[in-house]
């Protein structure tokens, strides 16, 4: 029986599609965009995440965030500007931060029409990058 | 069913954690020690002997919101209801930065067919050793333990159990979520070795003609269906220690975290023999609020 569950799962998660491209499944550069656009406010109105940016030039980060998940979700874009740990360096940022953050970024990728589905397959390519970010 | 749901002292009890946890929703909505810091439903419940998991299984999460910087606590209420037995269980348990947990349950068994009630404290202690269910490439690993002691001997006594006092289990937990990994819905599973002689969870008394501890295996699968719901299936391997046969622990379990306050857990519990008594089916609630 036990073996039966352990095996399902596996079989299950191995199994499940993915689609082929991320980034015209969910509607290609208008997506990116607005998702970039919602994130931007969503940080904006978030007084812990704000407190980061508040020497950032706000069109750069817009432009260069939007580069990167482009490129993450199989976009055709190639991200070129500094490896994520250099830019994330010295700014302590926390583990709760970066939970927060990816609560911010949820809410801009509902705002911007992606169902839940696609929020997650989102998710899953930005996840690796927290080792790269908190603690730095 | 009118008999689950009248019962004051209970309805009681819920209501106190849902004011509680509301209350310091709101209290703590503004303070940075809120622990709100992981990702909603990634916590799991409280399972029935009290540390982070789903009804029946530990979990290598632990039972707060807290990350590395935070503190929560967190309290909890169920019931389990079979054919011809009830479980009550009331419990708390806090964690620290994501790291420590402590908790305290207390257990209160029913034979219906004499009305007569074992009761059983579990003081448990979970430590994660590594990782972020979500995050870490590898699960998270935690290690735990859970000191039962059983204050009504005479049935232990009665079937024989080696031991009617007390007993320890230890258990390690391996715990991940897969991100959008089932058609685009997270999934987690959870794999609990336990090194245990508990007979029905120590209600029954520790061990058989010998002290007879094994290792024994828990699993776990579900998927989040939103953000806030989630259904899944345990199984529980159950040592086999006493005359009157022990089988293993099956449910099937949907939970609903509204917020990162409260979180309701409902299943339909497949228990099998019981203290003499085949095919205990029944059904389990649960309510755990954090802080
Ligand atoms: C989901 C994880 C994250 C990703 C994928 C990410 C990605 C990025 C990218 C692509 C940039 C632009 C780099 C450049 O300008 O070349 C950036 C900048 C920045 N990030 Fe993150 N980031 C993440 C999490 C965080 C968190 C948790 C914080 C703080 C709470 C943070 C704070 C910042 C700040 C302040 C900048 C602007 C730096 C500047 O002014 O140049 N990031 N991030």
């Amino acid at each position: 029986m036990k073996l039966i569950i352990l095996l399902a799962l596996t079989l299950l998660i191995s199994c499940a599609s993915q689609p082929s491209n991320l980034y015209n499944k969910i509607g290609g550069e208008q997506t990116i965009e607005r998702i970039a656009t919602h994130f931007v406010d969503e940080i904006g109105n978030d007084e812990i995440i704000v407190a980061y940016f508040e020497k950032s030039n706000v069109d750069r980060f817009h432009q260069s965030f939007k580069i990167h998940l482009c490129s993450l979700i199989d976009g055709p874009c190639k991200y070129e500007g500094d490896d994520l740990k250099e830019v994330h360096r010295g700014m302590n940022i926390t583990e709760g931060d970066f939970n927060r953050i990816v609560d911010l970024l949820i809410n801009a990728m509902r705002t911007a029409g992606l169902t839940h589905r696609e929020r997650n397959r989102v998710l899953a390519r930005v996840a690796p990058f927290r080792g790269e970010i908190i603690y730095q | 069913m009118v008999k689950y749901f009248i019962n004051k002292v209970i309805a009681s009890y819920y209501l106190a954690i849902i004011t509680m946890s509301l209350l310091s929703h709101l209290v703590f909505t503004e303070a940075v020690h809120a622990a709100d810091g992981k990702l909603i439903s990634t916590t799991g419940v409280t399972q029935v002997e009290g540390t982070g998991g789903s009804g029946i299984v530990p979990w290598a999460t632990l039972s707060g919101y807290d990350s590395r910087e935070q503190i929560s606590a967190n309290a909890f209420i169920s019931r389990a209801n079979v054919d011809d037995y009830e479980l009550d269980i009331i419990g708390l348990s806090a964690s620290f930065y994501d790291r420590v947990e402590v908790s305290l349950a207390q257990q209160k068994f029913t034979i219906d067919a004499t009305g007569d009630k074992i009761e059983q404290d579990i003081i448990g202690a979970k430590v994660r050793l590594y990782g972020d269910v979500v995050y870490s490439p590898w699960p998270q690993i935690s290690a735990g333990v859970q000191h039962k002691i059983l204050k009504d001997s005479a049935v232990a006594d009665a079937l024989g159990a080696n031991n009617s006092d007390r007993g320890t289990d230890v258990y390690l937990s391996l715990t991940k979520v897969h991100l959008g990994a089932v058609f685009g819905f997270n999934a987690l599973w959870n794999t609990t070795f336990r090194y245990t002689n508990a007979n029905q969870l120590g209600l029954l008394g520790f061990g058989g003609t010998n002290d007879n501890r094994e290792i024994v295996l828990e699993a776990s699968a579900a998927v989040l269906l939103s953000r806030h719901l989630a259904i899944g299936i345990d199984y529980r391997e159950k040592p086999d220690n006493l005359d009157t046969s022990e089988d293993d622990w099956k449910n099937l379990f949907i939970s609903y975290s509204p917020n990162k306050s409260i979180s309701l857990t409902a299943a339909w519990l497949r228990l099998g023999s019981i203290a003499g008594v085949d095919n205990q089916d029944g059904i389990y609630l649960s309510l755990t609020g954090h802080f």
